[in-house]
């Protein structure tokens, strides 16, 4: 399934590795009488990261992306499915060993108020997981703060002051600090910028790429923004409620979108151009994680949608160089003219 | 309900001046315009440029030691140092707010019913049935699917799109004048931000509200706001209808803004252009224009004093001193 791995000559280990992922959350029992409901937060997703090589997973908030983040990050343990980081699965590994492999692979959460104590300092912040991996000298340590501090875009006089100070753009930069401390191999990214302002946004995305040419960084970038994925990785996965509905190369995947739900995400972004009347978006129904209905779980939203969609639910299947989609009619969607793209 | 008469709301020269841990900084200054009925404007900048606080001295909620200067006028009616008790009848009554973050502008420990019913309550008298049953109302005209049944389900009990239609319905229990929506959408997905706005700009029509959207991204900004500020280190630099201000870039932050956005199409490897430098502290601002530390074309009467505004053709107006080389250089509009 792993597309990358096609087009480069028989790569060595795939850093991280992931197979039939599935992960399920067990709902307060609302009766006595019936077995807890259960949410498939994860239905069988499998992946594969080159060394070097960035993979961006894009979908709305409950499409499974920041769950499929958590597992990669072996926060969780998953329901079924391996994840393999340089061929060793995460979920086999003892405590210790799993915490010193952690060295490689770093997370930037979502969220820069909820992911910094507000009572360190941003040094201890930014050192902890060095720390946690073992002692180090206190010189060195606020050497090496100061160094990611200022490849972030922070000041050295930074160091001592408490997150609260800061505003939320200049939170997420210490969080990629705290992320690039250790100088990981794979970088799992959750919506990194979103809460940055744009200038400072195109800083970090410029970072963001300047450390994987620097170092050969790896990201899973998980982001709600096409053009940031765009931007950063080498291949996309599209999620909607915990499957991969497409996946492939950006340039092909937003040219000739094969699911509609891709097509559906392209056209939700705002354009930044003069002109810009309200494009008004027909009411979509959210779907639901619970209920594990038959056929396509897209097919309520989907405007292309027949009793042959809501019987028999579709599978990942290759629709061009690269390329998968989980569409009956992939096809005739690639057909379609392309969401027009943005000018300039 | 196009009112072409007064102004609904009136700002002028309005100045904040807050009281940081690094000493007094200037948060806003110079910040001037006027909405009608049904008007919408929006304010575009970075975090720290005064948008936010622009907003929260039109809707009386800043710290007790900041120092506001200007006016700002209501139907005429002065809002600067109107009494705390008299400005709690107007917040949610008259003016009122959309926060950016749903789930913690809503209080997790009160029903949503209770929370949308609370400015209807306070405000208009109403009994507390009544205050329910038009809370339904509300929640159902903002688009909760099943507003009866889940009047009194809690926050957590919503998905974060669902939580800011409950947010909107708070907003608008009271049929308020002005509306501040600020960042409604930022915290949500795409395909609910364009679900979102729709509502905002139904309800604006529906309702001949004047509208202040704040907003970072200058997409949601093209597509809903008839006129625009940009804001960069409390002061206006660059406003003027939205299709003016996207045709003919004048200030260089705004071309830095907009050319810094990464866009779909842009492979990987393209490099973003960014704007050199950070954003200034506002306890230690240049003297001169707030942007000169980080603009291309700089020169040396630029730090002298505050730039004035250039009027640059139909009510668009550059606060730069170089617009000159700016607009000639600057072609970013496409």
């Amino acid at each position: 399934m792993t597309v990358l791995a096609q087009s480069q000559p028989a790569p060595a280990t795939p850093l991280l590795e992931v197979k039939d992922l599935a992960q399920r959350y067990t709902l307060p029992r609302e009766s006595l009488f019936k077995p807890a409901a259960q949410v498939h937060a994860l239905n069988g997703v499998t992946a594969r990261v080159i060394p070097g090589k960035s993979l961006g997973v894009v979908g709305e908030s409950g499409s499974g992306k920041s769950t499929f983040a958590r597992l990669v990050m072996a926060l969780e343990r998953p329901t079924s499915g391996t994840v393999c980081l340089l061929g060793r699965d995460l979920n086999r590994m003892p405590p210790d060993e799993l915490r010193h492999a952690r060295r490689d692979f770093q997370m930037v959460f979502q969220d820069p108020y909820g992911s910094l104590d507000p009572r360190q300092t941003v040094a201890r912040i930014v050192a902890e997981p060095l720390t946690a991996l073992g002692r180090i000298d206190r010189g060195s340590l606020r050497e090496r703060v100061a160094t990611v501090l200022r490849q972030v875009g922070l000041r050295d006089a930074d160091m001592d002051k408490f997150p609260h100070e800061f505003s939320g753009g200049q939170r997420q930069r210490i969080a990629i600090a705290r992320a690039l401390i250790t100088q990981p191999k794979l970088i799992v990214a959750d919506e990194p910028v979103s809460a940055l302002d744009v200038s400072v946004q195109a800083q970090v995305l410029n970072l963001m790429q300047d450390l994987q040419d620097e170092f050969g960084l790896s990201y899973i970038l998980i982001s709600h923004d096409l053009a940031v994925v765009d931007l950063l990785c080498d291949e996309i996965a599209v999620m909607y409620l915990g499957r991969i509905v497409e996946q492939g190369r950006p340039a092909e995947l937003f040219a000739h979108s094969a699911h509609p739900y891709t097509r559906a995400l392209l056209d939700a972004v705002p354009r930044a151009r003069a002109g810009g009347v309200r494009r008004r978006r027909g009411a979509q129904a959210i779907g639901s994680q619970a209920s594990a209905a038959a056929g396509c779980p897209y097919a309520p939203r989907c405007p292309l949608a027949d009793q042959h969609c809501r019987e028999a639910a579709p599978g990942l299947r290759s629709v061009g160089d690269a390329h998968l989609a989980a569409c009956h009619y992939a096809e005739a969607v690639m057909a379609l003219p392309p969401v027009v793209a943005e000018a300039g | 309900m196009a009112d072409t008469g007064a102004p609904l709301i009136e700002v002028k020269n309005l100045g904040v001046r807050l009281n940081t841990s690094r000493g007094p900084a200037q948060a806003v200054r110079g910040v001037s315009f006027a909405l009608r009925r049904g008007e919408t404007l929006g304010l575009v900048g970075e975090s720290g440029c005064g948008k936010s606080v622009t907003a929260l001295a039109l809707i009386g909620l800043l710290p007790d030691s900041a120092v506001i200067s200007g006016s700002i006028r209501l139907e005429g009616a002065e809002l600067v140092g109107l009494p705390d008790a008299a400005y709690c009848k107007l917040r949610g009554n008259r003016i009122s707010m959309i926060f950016q973050e749903p789930m913690t502008a809503l209080n997790p420990m009160h029903t949503i019913g209770h929370q949308v019913a609370e400015p209807l309550r306070r405000h208009t008298g109403v009994s507390a049935t009544e205050a329910r049953q038009e809370a339904i109302a509300l929640l159902d005209r903002v688009g909760l699917p099943d507003a009866a049944k889940r009047v009194d389900a809690y926050p957590h009990q919503f998905s974060g799109g669902q939580r800011q239609r409950i947010t909107i319905a708070m907003a608008l229990a009271c049929q308020p004048d002005v509306l501040i929506a600020d960042e409604p959408t930022t915290a949500l997905d795409v395909t609910i931000q364009g679900q979102i706005l729709d509502l905002i700009a139904d309800l604006v029509a529906e309702r001949g509200m004047s509208m202040i959207l704040i907003s970072h991204d200058l997409g949601v900004i093209a597509e809903n706001v008839e006129r625009m500020m940009v804001m960069y280190g409390g002061t206006v630099v660059e406003s003027g209808t939205t299709d003016a201000v996207f045709t003919r870039m004048g200030h260089p932050y705004t071309q830095g803004l907009f050319r810094a956005r990464p866009r779909l199409g842009a492979r990987k490897g393209t490099r973003l252009t960014t704007i050199a430098g950070t954003v200034p502290e506002l306890a230690d601002l240049p003297a001169g224009c707030t942007f000169a530390d980080r603009c291309a074309i700089v020169e040396g009467r630029c730090r002298a004093a505050l730039p004035a505004v250039v009027d640059v053709g139909a009510a668009h107006g550059v606060r730069c001193i170089r617009t000159d080389v700016s607009m000639a250089v600057g072609g970013v509009g496409a």
